[in-house]
Order: C-alpha cells, then structure tokens, then sequence
C-alpha cells in the first residue's frame, strides 16, 4: 500500500514541475490563441542560460534565475513585438509555422553552444535533503519547492489576471479584440507583456527543470508535449485547471512507472487520451468559451 | 471650429465602397443624428470614426486633428468612446469589470466615474458582481453605454442602441441620454428609430446608399423630405 500511496505523493510533487512547463503555455494560448511550438525549447534555453548565469557570477540556480527572470521578460516581450505580432490574424497557420521553425533555431543554436553534453544546475545540500512521511514514503524538499512554486505561480496568475486592470485587459483582448481597442487597449502591447509574462513564468519551469535531472538542447519538444497535455486535461482557459492537469499526468506517469518502469512516459500519455475520449474539453474548462 | 469633422469620408469593405464622400459637423455640447435604412453606411461612418475603418487622415478630424488614419486605441485615448451596435460586452467579465475596462485607456476628469453611472443606471448596480451574459438586453446595453461612459469622452458614438430592445426599455435609455447630454458629452447617434433620434438631437444627417441625402435641424425639415431622403421614393 506503502508504494502505492508514495506513487500518488511523487506524482503530484512533479505534477508542480509539468504545471510550470504548462502554465505559460496556457497564458499565451487564452490571450492570444497563439500556440507556441517552441515553449519546451524557450525552457531550455532559459535553463542554459541559469546555468550561464550561475557559472559566470558563481551563483546558486535560485539567485541566477532571478537574475535571468528581467533577462527573460525583456527577451518575451521583443520576441513578441518584434516578430510573432506580425504572424497574427484570421490564419492561424503563420504562428504555427513560425514558433515550430524558432523551436528548431533555439535547439540548434544551443547544440552549437553548448554542445550535446547533459548539464545540470546544481542547488549543493538541497537537492538531496527530504524528510519521511512514513516508513516508505519521503518527500524531495526541491520536489516540494517546485509544486509550491507551481502554486505560488497559478496563484500570482489569477491575481494579475482577476484583479488588476492589465488582467482585465488581457481578459478583454482575448473575448473580443476589436472592441478591446475601443477601450483604449493597445492590443500588440498587451499580446508582448503577455508573452514577457510567460517568459517569467517559464524561466522559474526552467530552474527546476535543471534541479529535477540533467538536460540537454534536444529535451525541448518532450517538455512541450508534457505541457500540451497538462493545458488540455485541465481545460483550455483556466490556471488552476493547468496545475491539476499537471498533477493528473504526473500521477498517471508516476502510477505507470510503478506498474512497470517502462510505462512512465505511457501512463500519462493514457490519462491524456482517457480525458481527450470523456472530457474533450478538460476538467475545468473556462464556462465562458 | 467643429469638435468632429468628416470631410469627403469615404470607406471600403475590399472591393465594395460603403461611404461616398461624407460631410457632417458636430459641434461641441451637440448631439447630432445618423438616420438610415439598413446597409445606408451609418455604422460604416461610426467605425471610420473611432478608427475600426482607417482611411485618409484628413477625412476626420477631431479638435483641429486630423483622425482618419489613426488607430482605435489612439482615439479612444484622445476622448471619443463608441458604444457598438449589439452591445458587445465581454463575456468573461464581470458587470463592474466590464465598465471599469473602458478608462484602461483614458481615465479624463469629468462628470462620468463609477458611481455616477450607477446613479445613472441604478439597475445594473445590483447586478454588478453578475456575469454580463446574464443580463437582460436593456441591461446590456446600460452597462456598454456606461463602458463607454466612464472615460469622460468628449463625443460618445452610439451605434443603434434601441436596436432589439422593448420600448419601455428604449424610453429609459433616450432618458439617459438627456442627463448625458446635459453633462456637457456631445454626441453622434446612429438610430433606425428616427422618432426617437429627432426628440433629443440637435442636428440631423440622412444617409442613402452611402451617401448623404439630408441634413437640417430636426424643426426645420418635413416628414415628407425625410421620409425621401430615408427611402429614396
């Protein structure tokens, strides 16, 4: 039972980790239906960049994610105004092809810099402290940390986004854009604090991707399916519906691996699919779409 | 000098042309009427205004400005709010929330603040925390009335907002529109009721086709010139 009850537990703990990958994801997708091919990448070049970081200034990886987050906001918002603005309209193709083709340049561009080695972002004592629950089950402290920062993020989220008036703004634009501009709302201002925002968000998915095991150039589209999946079990539109999104494919991976350690992966794919068949609009879906 | 000006305004849907050469005049204080049948180009002419339609920059002008070309957004800010045909109010938020978006762009000093339009429309306060979906249609278009309201605009556009509604519902928001007017807003009203529009407006303007087919004070014009300038026939 002991194992059982420690699967659940574990699987939660990195349900925190995929609604980190997820949560960006979805604030992008409900603002500006813009799905981003190259967020899994975006997470791992934010991890690079960490680890640059943290190598450079001789930081821990939580003070150089800090310093990365203003690095990140500023590289969200260009990104945004400067090139995916342009791709948006009627077509939802130009988006589509232009984040898939940013996916391929960021993985290649940090083969090139970084080579294919596997890297890991080291937090020295923490990593390896936990405490016991019971006699079988024990509970990684930066596994803790990851789903309480997973929390703390939907949480910040839904104040931003229900109230204050840049989050009625961003609500407004994503209902009606045409009348948004009405209300004065500039709508490619408010698309690239969007994507800054999500920048943010992503960079602290990518401080624990670094932490939870090592990565490399090529993990990004893996971390974008995770994510993906976690946006479309817990309904599109809904941050807390993200988070146990998230812990729904974590337990399901968590459960599979205990079945047999080959159906980790397999096991959330299912619960994808299962809630796909039942629910095709996800658990919480927002009741207004 | 007028507060709004259209000189030779003319608009496009791609190929098809929607106004032809629109001049009109509101002066400040004023409230002025677009009376029209169906496809006459009146909401055409509303859009060029607030900037949903961008043409030439000199064919509106605002205080001296030249507008035409300029961005929605950019003319919300500078004071001209517009209240859009079918009310259109967002969906996911709140009846307060829904007024409160419309200063993000441009919080003026002025008569209009959020209390004051719930003395205006007692009504909607009670409902305020309610979703906007759940109104009733008067209710609706109170609340998009009192959106567009509460940035203090110099001119408020109003797209057909007796449109759909009951009579006693459209008499409580002509009413409204007289303490508006009375608080100094000017106005340019899109109406198919012509009754209504002539009662409260300083000013009208006929549209046909796309073209300007009328315009006098509503004592100086006969049911017949306007009944020409309406139908054609």
């Amino acid at each position: 039972m002991a194992v059982w009850a420690n699967a659940l537990i574990q699987g939660i703990l990195l349900g925190g980790l995929y609604a980190l990958f997820a949560a960006g994801l979805s604030l992008i997708f409900g603002i500006m239906r813009l799905v981003n091919l190259a967020h899994g990448d975006l997470i791992v070049l934010a991890a690079f960049i960490i680890l640059t970081i943290a190598t450079w200034l001789g930081l821990d990886p939580f003070a150089a994610m800090l310093a990365a987050l203003p690095i990140m906001f500023v590289a969200g918002f260009a990104l945004q105004h400067l090139l995916l603005n342009r791709t948006l309209g009627r077509d939802l193709l130009p988006p589509l092809l232009v984040t898939f083709g940013l996916s391929i340049i960021i993985e290649n561009g940090l083969l090139e810099l970084f080579s294919a080695d596997s890297r890991r972002l080291h937090g020295g004592a923490i990593e390896t402290t936990s405490f016991a629950l019971g006699p079988d089950v024990a509970v990684g402290v930066v596994q803790l940390l990851t789903l309480a920062s997973a929390v703390a993020v939907i949480l910040a989220l839904n104040v931003v986004f229900y109230r204050t008036a840049l989050g009625r703004a961003f609500r407004a634009t994503s209902d009606d854009l045409e009348i948004a501009q009405l209300m004065g709302i500039d709508h490619p201002r408010i698309f690239s604090l969007a994507m800054g925002l999500s920048f943010i968000v992503l960079t602290i998915a990518a401080l624990y991707l670094g932490m939870h095991a090592n990565f490399d150039p090529t993990i990004g589209p893996q971390r974008l399916l995770y994510a993906f999946e976690a946006v479309i079990v817990g309904g599109l539109g809904s941050f807390w519906g993200t988070l146990f999104g998230g812990i729904i494919i974590g337990i399901a991976q968590t459960i599979g691996a205990q079945l047999n350690p080959e159906w980790q992966i397999l096991g959330g794919h299912v619960a994808f699919l299962a809630v796909l068949v039942f629910k095709p609009r996800g658990l919480f879906p927002r009741t207004t779409d | 000098m007028a507060l709004l000006e259209t000189r030779g305004l003319t608009a496009f849907y791609g190929d098809f042309q929607a106004l032809y050469g629109i001049d009109t005049m509101l002066q400040a204080g004023e409230t002025i009427a677009i009376i029209g049948a169906n496809g006459a180009g009146k909401s055409t002419y509303l859009k060029s205004i607030a900037g949903l339609i961008r043409g030439a920059a000199d064919s509106v002008r605002f205080e001296g400005a030249p507008i035409g070309a300029t961005s929605a957004a950019e003319i919300m800010k500078r004071g001209i709010a517009l209240v859009p045909e079918g009310r259109r109010l967002f969906p996911s938020l709140c009846v307060e929330e829904n007024l409160l978006v419309g200063r993000y762009g441009r919080e003026a000093p002025g008569p209009w603040s959020l209390g004051r339009i719930y003395e205006l429309f007692p009504g909607i306060k009670t409902r305020r925390n309610s979703a906007s979906t759940t109104l009733s249609g008067g209710e609706q278009q109170m609340v998009a009335i009192g959106r567009a309201l509460i940035s203090n605009p110099r001119v408020l556009l109003c797209d057909e907002i007796s449109l759909g509604l009951a009579p006693i519902v459209v008499r409580a928001l002509y009413e409204a529109l007289r303490h508006i007017k009375a608080a100094g807003t000017s106005m340019i009203l899109v109406e198919q009721d012509i009754a209504q529009a002539i009662k409260v407006s300083d000013r009208i303007y006929c549209f046909q086709e796309g073209r300007l087919s009328l315009s006098g004070r509503p004592s100086e014009l006969s049911r017949e010139q306007i009944h020409l300038a309406y139908f054609g026939t």
